[in-house]
Formats: structure tokens, C-alpha cells, sequence
């Protein structure tokens, strides 16, 4: 069973260093944002950020995940309730979503 | 004969049109600048319009009395840019062969991206100020307001001046304050944000100024619907907001014929380096000011920062250098707090605003992060400092952010 112990947050509980990142790691931690079970949906989600962000080097906005994916707002927050944006990066072990200046 | 295109000539195109007619050589070249309006618009004075403190003289002048000398403007909408042609189509039908492309068409409103934003009850009790036309239709709504909730609403980041949506409270606080009436009116604040502003230590110490003028803040609210028929505000998340007069600041959105053209992100601003201002996709491309996908904010004071570093950068690009200056995301912002009080923030892409005096420092005149009437003077005296700078007259602020005279605070709370 993989836990946290070895994973470093920030204060705010995001990962520090998104290559320690596993897929279980991303099921504890779905666990503690109150989604128990990671769907097929949730994954497409999961997947599409850590593509753009490791590569961008920064966590999507909602609206990039929006248009990226093609998931209506909508439905993204049924699947991430709150925030999805804020939500699925910290799941996805990327860093907080700088949607705003 | 060359070509250099400026698409826009609102405070960016006009800067860059004049220092570009400077700098370049009229035997070679010829400075062309578009736009669709002929008014330019100050339009930091947007905020003043829905409480009769600024007439429409105030924020509204020809756009050629700010043209410089040597320069061609066309008054035409843009219908089509094809990068890869170096070719820009106007609606007109006149074809535009460029040299190089400075995109300056800033950024703009789109409530109908909101569902029901825009059916039933726009410019009747919903309202923006955030163009010229809807804060002159808020005027009415505003001194006729006899009670009830006033709610302000930013539907998505980022937009236009972040700041302007406190402003437009603090203003509402003070106007209702002064009428009499403010007891009977329940001031709102529905925003994306966790707080009051996007930078951790300036939003507490505007966040403690909403609560001290008793507005109450709705954080992490994502606006999804606008059901006009019952006036309430709903949130994706299934939060209902009921208000009397809504004022809606709607998703941004740049000019669409970016995103036709390959060159702008998912909102249709122009994706370019955030230092040297540089389209990363052709490098005869710049984009300045609001229609810029930088991290910085969308602002005027950070489009006369961008000045200085963006034409040595297309003159270096031109003599085939390397691009040596770097824009620092420097941002400078006057926030009024209404009852003839204003604050002061200054920031750049890595360091948020913090306390201090400014611009010298240990002296000011202006405190940042203060409420004072000093700064409220700076507000006002801005827009003359403002038409002073479309017309070409020097001002001399520090382009570069200096941490100097300011006290840097460790961060408490999140970003």
C-alpha cells in the first residue's frame, strides 16, 4: 500500500515535485479532495493536465481543461466538485493553476 | 518600401505607433495602424461613469488626436490575419502586406458565453462597466436605486484591471453612504477567487477593507447560469445568489480573428514570450497590452512598462541581434476606496504587492497598500498623465519594479 509518508506537499497540499507522481499516489489523494473512486472520466481529466502541465510547466486553467478536453464546465464540476481546476492539479501532482494575476 | 502593421490603437498601438515612427527610418518604412473605432477611450475612467463623477467627455476623445505625425490610420474592422502570409485582410476588402505585426487589440467582454447573462435582463437591471456603453446604461440604474442587493459578479479570470471590481464596491459603498440609503442596501462580492485579489497580501488588506465597509464576499463562486426571469446568480457548484441590479464583469476574450489565425490561446490572446513580448509561434509578431497572453496584469500602467522593452526588441530583431530587454511583468495600480480615499499596489511577475511609499522610496507621496487621500489625488491626476502619454509626452516613472522602500511580508495565506 502506497501512503504520502515520501511524497513532499506544500503548505497548501500541493506536490512539490510532480515527477514523484504514480497513479496510486493520485488515488489517496483524489481520497482526501472527497472523490473516492477515480473513474474512466475523472482519469481522461487527470490525464489531459499532467500532458499540458509537465510540458508547459504550469497546472491548466479550467478553461484550458474546458477546451482541451472538450468537457463542458458543467460536467467537470460533477466529476470535481468546488474547484475543479485547483482540485484535479493537486490530484494530478502538479502545482496550484495560476488562472489569475 | 516596408511595412510595419499596428492592428488597434487604443493605449498600446498608440504608444508603439509613435515610438515606432521615431525610430524607423520614413524613406523605408511606413507605420500603419488599425482600428475599428475612431473614439479613443480612457477607459480607467469606465469605473466613474455609473456614479456621475466623470461625463462622457472625460473618457471619450477622437482617436486621431492621438495618431502621431508620420503615422497612417485606417478606421476598419481586421477580418482576417494569415501569419504565415504576412498578410492581414480588413473588412473593407483592403489587403495589408506587413513587414511586421504588433497586435494590440486588447481584450474584451463576452457575456454571452454565460448562460442567460444576456437573455432578459441586460441593461435592464444586469449591467458591465467594462465598456463605454454599459457603464453609461448603469448611470440610471445607479442613482435610481432605492435599495436592496447590489451584487458584483466576475464570472471568470483573467480580466481586464482585477482591481476595478473592488473599486466598483468600495465606490457603491460610499455613494449609497452618502445618499442615505446605505443601510438599505446589501452589497455583494461573487468572485472565482478564494479572496479579495489574486496576491496573497494584498488581498488581506483589501479583503479587511471589504469587511470593514460591511460587503460581503461569496469566494470560490464560479458563475454558471443567470436566471433573469427570478433575478438570481447560480453557481456551477449550485450556489443561488438573488440580486436587485447585478453587475456582471463577463469572461475576456481577445479578438476573435486571433484565434482564427493560430496565433491565441483558448481566449484568443496571443501567446508570446512574457519577457521579450515576442510571438512564440512567427517572430515578426509582437503582441502588447491586453492582447498579450502574459502573466501580468491587464492593465495601462503595465502596457507603458512593456513600452520601453518592446520597440528596443523589435529594433534588435530588425538589425537581426538577439533581443536583450526584458519586460518584468512590472504592474502599478491606483485602487479607490471610495470617501476620496485611495491605495496603492505595485507588483511584478515575483514579487507581489507589499507596503511602502513610492515612487521614491522611504518618502512616496503615495503609500502603497495605504488609504490615503494623497493616492485618491494620484488616481484623479492619472488621466492627465494619461492623455499626456497618448500624445507623446515623456513621463517619468521607474519603468524597472524595485523592491526598495518596501516591506516585504512572508506569505499567510494562499496565493
Amino acid at each position: 500500500m502506497t501512503d504520502l509518508v515520501n511524497v513532499a506537499l506544500n503548505a497548501e497540499g500541493f506536490m512539490i515535485d510532480p515527477n514523484q507522481w504514480t497513479k496510486e499516489i493520485a488515488e489517496i489523494l483524489a481520497r482526501q479532495e472527497g472523490i473516492d473512486v477515480l473513474t474512466p472520466e475523472h482519469w481522461r481529466i487527470i490525464d489531459f493536465c499532467r500532458t499540458t502541465g509537465l510540458a508547459s510547466g504550469k497546472a491548466p486553467t479550467l478553461r484550458q481543461i474546458t477546451v482541451g478536453t472538450g468537457i463542458s464546465t458543467k460536467d467537470l464540476f460533477a466529476l470535481y466538485p468546488k474547484g475543479p481546476a485547483k482540485k484535479v492539479a493537486k490530484i494530478a501532482g502538479l502545482g496550484k493553476p495560476e488562472g489569475c494575476v | 518600401m516596408k511595412t510595419f502593421l499596428i492592428l488597434g490603437a487604443g493605449t498600446a498601438g498608440t504608444m508603439i505607433a509613435r515610438k515606432m515612427a521615431a525610430h524607423l527610418d520614413a524613406n523605408h518604412w511606413k507605420v500603419i495602424v488599425v482600428d475599428k473605432n475612431d473614439r479613443h477611450y480612457y477607459q480607467p475612467g469606465f469605473l466613474f461613469l455609473p456614479f456621475g463623477y466623470y461625463k462622457e467627455d472625460d473618457v471619450v476623445k477622437p482617436i486621431r488626436n492621438f495618431i502621431a505625425k508620420g503615422v497612417e490610420y485606417i478606421q476598419a474592422e481586421v477580418d482576417q490575419l494569415e501569419p504565415a502570409q504576412n498578410r492581414v485582410t480588413l473588412a473593407n476588402g483592403r489587403v495589408i502586406n506587413y513587414d511586421y505585426l504588433v497586435v494590440a487589440t486588447g481584450t474584451d467582454i463576452h457575456p454571452e458565453e454565460t448562460e442567460g447573462l444576456k437573455n432578459g435582463g441586460w441593461h435592464q437591471n444586469i449591467f458591465d462597466f467594462y465598456t463605454f456603453d454599459g457603464a453609461m446604461a448603469m448611470a440610471p440604474a445607479i442613482s435610481d436605486f432605492k435599495g436592496g442587493r447590489l451584487v458584483v459578479n466576475v464570472v471568470e479570470n483573467p480580466i481586464k484591471c482585477p482591481v476595478a471590481p473592488l473599486e466598483f464596491l468600495f465606490l457603491a459603498d460610499a455613494y449609497f453612504t452618502r445618499k442615505g440609503i446605505r443601510s438599505k442596501v446589501d452589497i455583494v462580492y461573487a468572485t472565482p477567487l478564494p479572496g479579495a485579489f489574486t496576491k496573497p497580501v494584498a488581498s488581506s488588506v483589501l479583503g479587511k477593507i471589504l469587511e470593514k465597509k460591511h460587503i460581503n464576499v461569496e469566494a470560490e463562486f464560479n458563475a454558471g447560469v443567470v436566471d433573469a426571469s427570478r433575478n438570481i446568480l447560480a453557481s456551477y457548484d449550485e450556489r443561488e445568489i438573488s440580486y436587485d441590479l447585478l453587475v456582471s464583469i463577463p469572461l475576456n476574450k481577445g479578438a476573435s480573428f486571433l484565434g482564427a489565425a493560430g496565433i491565441g490561446d483558448e481566449l484568443n490572446h496571443v501567446r508570446v514570450d512574457k519577457q521579450t513580448l515576442q510571438s512564440t509561434q512567427f517572430e515578426n509578431i509582437w503582441a502588447l497590452g491586453d492582447a498579450a497572453n502574459i502573466p501580468a496584469s491587464k492593465a495601462g500602467a503595465v502596457i507603458h512598462f512593456q513600452m520601453e522593452t518592446a520597440y528596443k526588441n523589435i529594433l534588435q530583431h530588425m538589425a537581426g541581434q538577439s533581443l536583450t530587454h526584458h519586460f518584468d511583468g512590472h504592474a502599478l495600480c491606483y485602487i479607490e476606496t471610495g470617501f476620496d480615499k485611495a491605495t496603492l499596489i505595485d507588483f511584478d511577475y515575483t514579487h507581489q504587492p507589499f507596503p511602502g511609499k513610492y515612487p521614491v522610496p522611504g518618502v512616496g507621496p503615495f503609500d502603497l497598500l495605504g488609504e490615503t487621500t494623497v493616492n485618491h489625488w494620484g488616481k484623479l491626476a492619472f488621466r492627465y498623465i494619461y492623455y499626456m502619454m497618448m500624445r507623446g509626452i515623456e513621463v517619468p516613472l521607474p519603468t524597472d519594479f524595485s523592491m526598495s522602500g518596501k516591506k516585504q511580508i512572508l506569505d499567510q495565506s494562499p496565493a
